[in-house]
């Protein structure tokens, strides 16, 4: 366990500015003490501080997970988010869209979001913008990328493709063991 | 033509007006129905056909037999004259009272027995005493014996014969008797016949009821040859349970208790597919109500799910639940996030809902140790066990994410299911590490509660895992209850004794096994400084504080057992320790009594002796050769350390236990 590098810190961020922009400071400078994000294992993790140096006890082999996982460094070098992060990322979205009742199970298998299946969306999304994903009762299902913004989506075909899939809440069902 | 005024009619009663009203009359309904249900006049026809065959039946059957007897004694000539008189009578009353076509029969009849007897005389007329019937009597006499012989022909073809009854009378007292002395003779012949049913009818029952005969051990070992017959062996469980149940009275009188107790272990294991080994323990554990344990075992228990109170609550739960076409109710009165689902048309694992954290799917078995945990926020908590994380997510909801909750699993691949679930719910206050729990006081102590639902056999979820049923022994037993004492003195060992809040360890198993439960939470008794306290489960059965050849702690009934059969919940045992020293009680002996006495003088709050302290003090004596020799030697240093120790308090001891340790 050890705090993110310059470098990483810049993808990291980078990555989470595109579903909740300038929000990242509410996630650093909190009312209910200090919070912190750790990268172990590849992995970035965001704690309290207090977790962290109880979690430092304990060796790096044996430490599975603290706090909350947010995603993982690839080999490459890039950051990828992962469904552990939505309950940080849904409270401070931008740009949201909400589904229609029959198409969250499409969702949640991991399709995109079809222009059928599309409820509602935040005014004004811009294209390749980072989303995040409501059913019709505001439960956050996932996130994604939008492929259309706000003003072609009115015009577009009922197949048309809306938002790429990245992570939803399935997940935790469909691949347990990879879930962080 | 007009009407015609019917003047012939006479006027009856009074006017109108002074009509009475009829007497009530009872609807049908309520009118008390009659026995015999009186016979239309078609079936009363036909019943008296069925009599008048019935009797002519029994007539040629009589005839037929009393032929074989009479037959050779009879002369020629008495035999003529009975024919003139027989077929005389018969005709007239063949005549009177009968049909054409019976009569027709009764003539063949009478053709095919040509040689008739008294029999037919009896039945046509009382009053008809010739003298010739006196004679037939008479001769009839000598063959006394075979009438009562066709009087019980009679008898087990119909019993209610009252024909018979009557030519039987008239056989044997056809002297003058006075007509109210025929009556009283009729009278007792009937008395003793009403008798001889009534006994009859008391000894089928008694067979019903009567004791039940252990099979040989020949005729078990035959059986156990064949494919087992489970309808007879079941019934064998019942009545062997009955004999059980009332023994003095029930029991065969050369067989023993065990005799029978053996052969009702042997179907049970047969019937419900256990080993010996475990049906013994269960025999001993539910003298009682063993069968309705082996049957609870055999039906799943409900589907419980427990609300995640830091994202939704159990009525908006139930409300968005229901919704969904599922039926569900509270779980009971004891918990207020439990709730039973009875049945559901979406699977229950895989709704938004679930999938968004807001409840979890549980056993509501595994509410208990949690509530008996009662975690505080800002604690710092250990689950030493969690895997699968169903009670380390209940105890950090009920911390509401604050504080610091360690999650440890011995199973590197079973801790992903906690991962998973504790992201799921939302949980962030948590560490999931991957230790052997035995180790874990050397990784990190000084927690304020630690939750040990340490790994058992399994015999309180057979429903669950019906693998349990065979594959236990005596050895599985004993490993589990070995690796179960070494992980609750480490649990205790994690835990601060100082917490102002805590200080509390909760053990629970799903094992019903008094080896894996008392025992092991005695053997934590008088291995360390812990009392038992309350649970704060309010239902549930006491542990025992005697079992068999057990004698445990007399607060020992301070524990919790829960059975299949009573609470409908899981198989399970839940304790709750309090540490009231960090002192280790064994090691102190060890450093040396000096020491000892320095520590009272310093702080006389750890001067309690229990009972516990003393039986301990003896475990001294057990040490291993070797470390006697290291105490020898290392007496001096330990000395001048003492010195210094006598400054410093306990930590500094625990150092020195380390070192002492690491030498070795």
């Amino acid at each position: 366990m050890r705090p993110l590098t310059d470098q990483e810190c810049k993808v990291f961020f980078e990555k989470l500015s595109k579903y909740i922009g300038e929000n990242i400071k509410q996630l650093l400078e909190r009312q209910d003490g200090k919070y912190c994000f750790r990268f172990h294992k590849d992995r970035v993790y965001y704690c309290k501080e207090q977790l962290m140096k109880k979690a430092g006890h304990i060796s790096r082999d044996h430490l599975l997970s603290f706090g909350t996982c947010f995603g993982k460094f690839t080999k490459t070098g890039k950051f990828r988010l992962h469904v552990t992060a939505l309950d940080f990322l849904a409270p401070y979205a931008k740009f949201k869209i909400w589904l229609k009742p029959n198409a969250e199970q499409q969702f949640l298998y991991g399709n995109h979001v079809m222009k059928a299946g599309l409820g509602r969306i935040t005014e004004g999304t811009p294209q390749f913008q980072g989303v995040v994903i409501y059913s019709m009762s505001d439960l956050p299902l996932g996130f994604g990328v939008a492929a259309k913004s706000t003003q072609e989506c009115r015009h577009a075909d009922p197949m048309a493709t809306i938002a790429f899939h990245q992570a939803d809440i399935g997940e935790y069902l469909r691949n347990e063991e990879k879930i962080t | 033509m007009g009407r015609k005024r019917n003047l012939e009619k006479p006027k009856s009663g009074p006017g109108r007006k002074a009509r009475k009203q009829s007497d009530p009359k009872l609807p049908r309904s309520l009118q008390e129905k009659k026995d015999i249900k009186e016979l239309s006049h078609r079936q009363k026809q036909r019943l008296t056909k069925r009599i008048e065959k019935k009797r002519i039946r029994l007539e040629i059957q009589a005839k037929k037999l009393a032929l074989k007897n009479k037959t050779k004694k009879e002369t020629e000539e008495e035999k003529k004259i009975r024919d003139d008189d027989d077929d005389d009578d018969d005709d007239s009353i063949e005549v009177s009272s009968q049909e054409a076509s019976e009569s027709s029969e009764e003539s063949e009849t009478e053709t095919c027995g040509a040689n008739t007897k008294p029999l037919f005389d009896d039945e046509e007329d009382d009053s008809d005493d010739s003298e010739q019937v006196n004679n037939d009597e008479m001769q009839t006499d000598d063959s006394d014996d075979s009438e009562p012989m066709d009087d019980e022909v009679g008898e087990s073809t119909d019993s209610s014969d009252d024909d018979d009854d009557v030519s039987d009378d008239h056989d044997n007292d056809n002297d003058d008797l006075l007509p109210i002395e025929k009556k009283a003779a009729k009278l007792h012949k009937k008395e003793k016949k009403d008798k001889e049913l009534a006994e009859l009818e008391l000894q089928t029952n008694i067979k019903e009821m009567e004791k039940f005969v252990l099979p040989s051990g020949q005729e078990i070992e035959a059986e156990s040859k064949l494919p087992p017959d489970l309808a007879v062996i079941q019934h064998r469980i019942r009545e062997i349970l009955h004999v059980l149940a009332n023994f003095k009275e029930r029991r065969e009188p050369d067989r023993s208790r065990l005799d029978y107790l053996t052969l009702l272990r042997k179907d049970m294991c047969r019937y419900y597919n256990y080993n010996d080994f475990l049906m013994m323990k269960f025999m001993e554990l539910f003298p009682q109500d063993i069968i309705e344990f082996l049957e609870a075992n055999e039906v799943d228990r409900p589907v419980t799910i427990r609300t995640n109170t830091l994202k939704t609550r159990r009525r908006n739960l139930a409300q968005t639940l229901i919704n969904r076409g599922v039926n569900l109710d509270p779980l009971g009165k004891w918990t207020k996030v439990g709730l039973v689902i009875y049945d559901s048309q979406v699977p229950i694992g895989a709704t938004p809902e679930y999938l968004a954290g807001h409840y979890i799917i549980q056993g509501g078995s595994s509410l208990l140790p949690v509530m008996a945990l009662a975690a505080q926020e800002k604690e710092m908590v250990l689950d030493m066990a969690a895997a699968p994380g169903g009670k380390t997510t209940h105890i950090a909801a009920l911390m509401k994410n604050t504080g610091v909750l360690f999650a440890n699993d011995f199973h590197k691949e079973r801790l992903n299911a906690v991962v998973g679930n504790l992201h799921r719910m939302g949980i962030t206050n948590t560490v999931i590490c991957n230790y052997d729990g035995r180790q874990m006081k050397d990784v990190l102590s000084g927690f304020d509660r630690v939750l040990l639902d340490a790994p058992c056999s399994g015999t309180g979820v057979i429903a669950k895992d019906p693998g349990v049923k065979t594959s236990k022994n005596q050895e599985d037993i004993g490993r589990c209850a070995n690796l179960q004492k070494e992980l609750i003195l480490s649990a205790i060992d994690c835990l601060n004794a100082e917490s102002s809040t805590g200080g509390y360890l909760v053990y629970s198993t799903c094992s019903v096994l008094v080896e894996e439960n008392e025992c092991v939470v005695d053997f934590a008794l008088k291995k360390r400084n812990v009392k038992l306290v309350p649970t704060g489960l309010e239902f549930g059965e006491d542990g025992y504080v005697n079992f068999q050849r057990h004698r445990f702690h007399p607060k020992m009934n301070l524990t919790k057992r829960f059975y299949p059969h009573t609470h409908n919940l899981d198989g399970f045992f839940v304790a709750k320790l309090k540490k009231f020293s960090n002192k280790i009680p064994g090691t102190d002996d060890k450093i040396s009594d000096e020491q000892k006495k320095t520590e009272f003088k310093k702080d006389p709050n750890k001067n309690v002796t229990d009972s516990d302290d003393q039986v301990n003090g003896n475990s001294s004596d057990s040490d291993s050769p070797q470390l006697k020799k290291q105490k020898k030697k290392g007496l001096k240093k330990k000395n001048k350390k003492i010195g210094q120790m006598k400054k410093s308090g306990q930590k500094k001891k625990n150092i020195l236990k380390k070192k002492k340790w690491k030498k070795k």
